[in-house]
């Protein structure tokens, strides 16, 4: 099962990497990672979604927090959650086309925010799912570049993770 | 009064406030070897008498007489080496250090900062090299950070789960030309790092009635229990409890070898006793232990029936292998004491435990030990080979079983670990995590630092010693009495009795007889005295010689030619569950062994 996880870490130099190496090390997959500072400058938020059953999960969470610069972490697919994802996506669009690019744009409610002669890039925030939804409907062929965030989250309510 | 800070108004240069800060932190011994990037601190080094520095002949050594003299006394080691090559030599050691939870701090030189990252001369990033084997690292970028980054490293490198720290100081933060003031707090409080003491009061509650509703318990306890100072309090639970214990490799002391209870190490090498009584327990309290591979065997067979009660500092073993049913998290001698009162609390409430069936269970074992358990009283026999065994044995005899034994690693290692009963914690050294060949001789080395007036003694083979022997020359430096068995059988053992075993008998690269140096000359050469011993008569005569008081002062090198032939048993069949053992080169345990 996919999960998000969450890690308030030390804002480090260095920090990072031992977050990625130590997936690297214990053999455990990061489908998705997103690292920024928080609004306490000495703290960074990092999500990243990994694949495991619940011991897996377990043992992430364990392991993450042996590492000295990690203050807390959370399995954010434990409970209600918001998730959001941001992608660009540089889309063919030469005649016909571009009314079909731009329809479908409107109705997964992204906005397109560059336009040229045979191209549209298509901005879309959203969960995953649904990023992999317009793709599907402009089709993988109609693709010419395609960038994504990478997942970020936040529980729901007013619970929050703090250091 | 124990001094906690020591605020003084002084200004000194990096290099100095990093002497400072060693003393401060209360070392008195460094390991190390000196290079460009370290220049500065060894200036300091010869600035000053209350840190004395011992010089190896390679970084690799250091390491291990660091961890020697941790493991040995329960302080932290210290090594000083230079960037690049230095520090990866260091390597090896953290990582064997790391996988036995090793208190280290390691100081390695770098690169001046505006080089950094260059492909400057002798340049490596240490950080990123030694992260996967660490258990925290720091990279310093302004010499006022010593005094901070060097507390938090000996906090960090001693408390919750040991382990070894890196810290990487480039060139110009030493410079004596760059001071600043010094202030030194031993007191460290960080948020993102505050491991558990106390075990769950409910949950050590629960371990004890699951302990005494049991009928066959049984106490598995490894390594943590001697880092963890646990060795008493986990000797008075047990008797209490008057169930049998089992050590890990890396845990042998913890429970006195000379004990009715003991019934010998568990695992790949264990004895039947202890293999069957695991597999057949349906308790089963692990502490400081983590359900190592060379424990389990297959884990999926791993003791069908027991309930697991699992202690340990690190919450990530917990459950990492096998499913703790009642899992502590906790310093181990905190939670035993703990368990100590709420054992004698609940054995007032009930009469437990029931003495026919821990009888019951005590029979069982001693038919067990009856049927194949170690033969603890070999006998030299004329015009045959000498047992590896019979070497551990003598050794036993003649140190009265209170020497501190370093091993290295392979079949003496195995040899070393069942027939020396080790009656205290911290005698018995060896790398039980990495399987560090060339352990034994440094490790020593670092013992006998710690303990000049001790006797310690390395047990190693020919193999493992030739991957440090260069540190004979460091002994004699300084006039190390460290006493050498080498069980030479002229070949790589282990890797020979596997070849054996499993790839019909062909010796890839295991075997090298016709190339060996003559070790008595060798050591000799070094300057230190050696005996070669081939007759098993000669054994004990020799070593009683070697370790009398006419070598008390000189480091003696036993060479023992063994037996080429002879094979660590029991021993494991792959995949199986604990009670599935070799126990001779023709022979399986039975499943019908138990009664």
């Amino acid at each position: 099962m996919r999960h998000i996880i969450a890690v308030l870490l030390e804002n480090e130099p260095g920090a990072l990497s031992r977050v990625v190496g130590l997936f690297a090390q214990r053999n455990y997959n990061i489908a998705s990672l997103t690292v920024a500072p928080t609004e306490d400058e000495t703290l960074s938020r990092l999500t990243l979604t990994t694949e495991g059953d619940d011991s897996k999960i377990e043992q992430i969470i364990k392991h993450l927090y042996r590492l000295i610069e990690v203050v807390k972490v959370v399995d954010l697919s434990g409970s209600d959650h918001v998730e959001r994802e941001l992608m660009l996506v540089k889309v063919r669009a030469v005649g016909g086309v571009r009314e079909e690019v731009k329809r479908t744009t409107d109705i997964f409610r992204g906005q397109i925010i560059d336009v040229s002669v045979d191209a549209y890039t298509v901005q879309l925030s959203g969960p995953s799912r649904k990023l992999d939804a317009f793709v599907r409907a402009i089709g993988s062929e109609m693709v010419l570049e395609l960038v994504r965030s990478g997942v970020s989250g936040i529980a729901r309510g007013v619970k929050v993770l703090n250091g | 009064m124990k001094r906690e800070e020591s605020n003084t108004a002084e200004t000194l240069s990096g290099g100095d406030m990093l002497i400072r800060a060693l003393q401060d932190a209360g070392v008195t011994c460094i390991f190390g070897y000196p290079g460009g990037a370290a220049l500065h601190i060894y200036d300091a080094i010869f600035r000053q008498q209350k840190v004395e520095h011992i010089l190896v002949r390679h970084e690799q050594a250091a390491t291990h007489m660091a961890d020697g003299y941790a493991r040995s006394t329960g302080k932290p080691g210290v090594v000083l080496v230079t960037s690049g090559p230095g520090a990866t030599n260091a390597i090896t050691g953290i990582a064997t250090a790391y996988m036995d939870s090793v208190p280290l701090v390691v100081i390695s030189g770098q690169v001046p900062t505006e080089v950094l990252g260059t492909d400057a001369f002798q340049e490596t990033d240490m950080v990123g090299v030694s992260r996967p084997v660490v258990k925290h690292s720091f990279l310093i970028r302004d010499c006022r950070e010593i005094p901070q980054v060097i507390s938090k490293a000996f906090h960090i490198a001693t408390t919750g789960r040991p382990g070894p720290v890196v810290v990487d100081i480039p060139k110009d933060v030493t410079d004596p030309g760059v001071t600043a003031p010094y202030s030194y707090t031993r007191k460290v409080s960080m948020r993102s790092y505050n491991p558990a003491v106390r075990g769950n009061g409910r949950q050590i509650r629960k371990a004890v009635g699951a302990l005494l509703e049991a009928r066959r318990a049984i106490i598995y306890a490894g390594g943590g229990v001697i880092l963890g100072n646990g060795a008493e309090p986990l000797t008075r639970f047990a008797k209490v409890l008057g169930v049998p214990v089992t050590n890990t490799l890396m845990g042998l002391g913890g429970f006195p070898g000379d004990d009715p209870q003991f019934i010998g190490m568990l695992g790949m090498h264990g004895t039947y006793e202890a293999n069957m009584a695991m597999h057949h327990a349906d308790a089963i309290l692990a502490v400081g232990a983590r359900f190592d591979d060379r424990v389990t065997n297959n884990p999926a067979k791993f003791c069908p029936d027991a309930k697991v009660i699992h202690i340990d500092v690190d919450p990530a073993s917990i459950s990492k292998i096998i499913k703790a049913d009642i899992p502590i998290v906790g310093q181990v001698a905190s939670v035993l004491i703990d368990m100590e009162r709420a054992l004698a609390a609940e054995m007032e409430k009930r009469d437990a435990p029931d003495p026919a069936v821990l009888e019951q269970w005590w029979q069982q074992i001693h038919a067990w030990r009856e049927a194949h358990g170690l033969d603890h009283d070999l006998q030299p026999v004329a015009d045959q080979r000498i047992l590896p065994q019979l070497a551990v044995q003598t050794l036993f005899r003649v140190t009265e079983g209170d020497a501190y034994i370093t091993s290295d690693v392979g079949q003496h290692q195995m040899f070393a670990a069942q027939y020396y009963r080790f009656a205290k914690p911290r005698r018995w050294i060896n790398s039980g995590g990495l399987g560090t060949m060339g352990f034994g001789l440094p490790a020593a080395m670092g013992v006998q630092f710690a303990h000049p007036d001790a006797v310690v003694a390395c047990v190693t083979g020919e193999g493992s010693f030739m991957m440090n022997m260069q540190e004979l020359s460091t002994c004699l430096q300084y006039a190390l009495p460290i006493k050498i068995v080498n069980l030479n059988n002229q070949a790589l053992g282990m890797v020979k009795q596997w070849q054996d075993m499993q790839y019909g008998g062909r010796h890839s690269q295991s075997t090298y007889s016709d190339s060996l140096p003559d070790f008595k000359t060798l050591v000799e050469a070094f300057g230190h005295v050696g005996f070669k011993v081939e007759d098993g008569a000669d054994l004990e005569p020799v070593m009683r010689e070697a370790f009398s008081a006419n070598f008390k002062n000189k480091l003696v090198f036993i060479d023992v030619w063994v037996d080429p032939d002879e094979h660590v048993y029991p021993m494991s069949i792959k995949g199986g569950s604990l009670r599935d053992m070799y126990l001779n080169k023709i022979t399986t345990s039975q499943q019908g062994d138990y009664m």
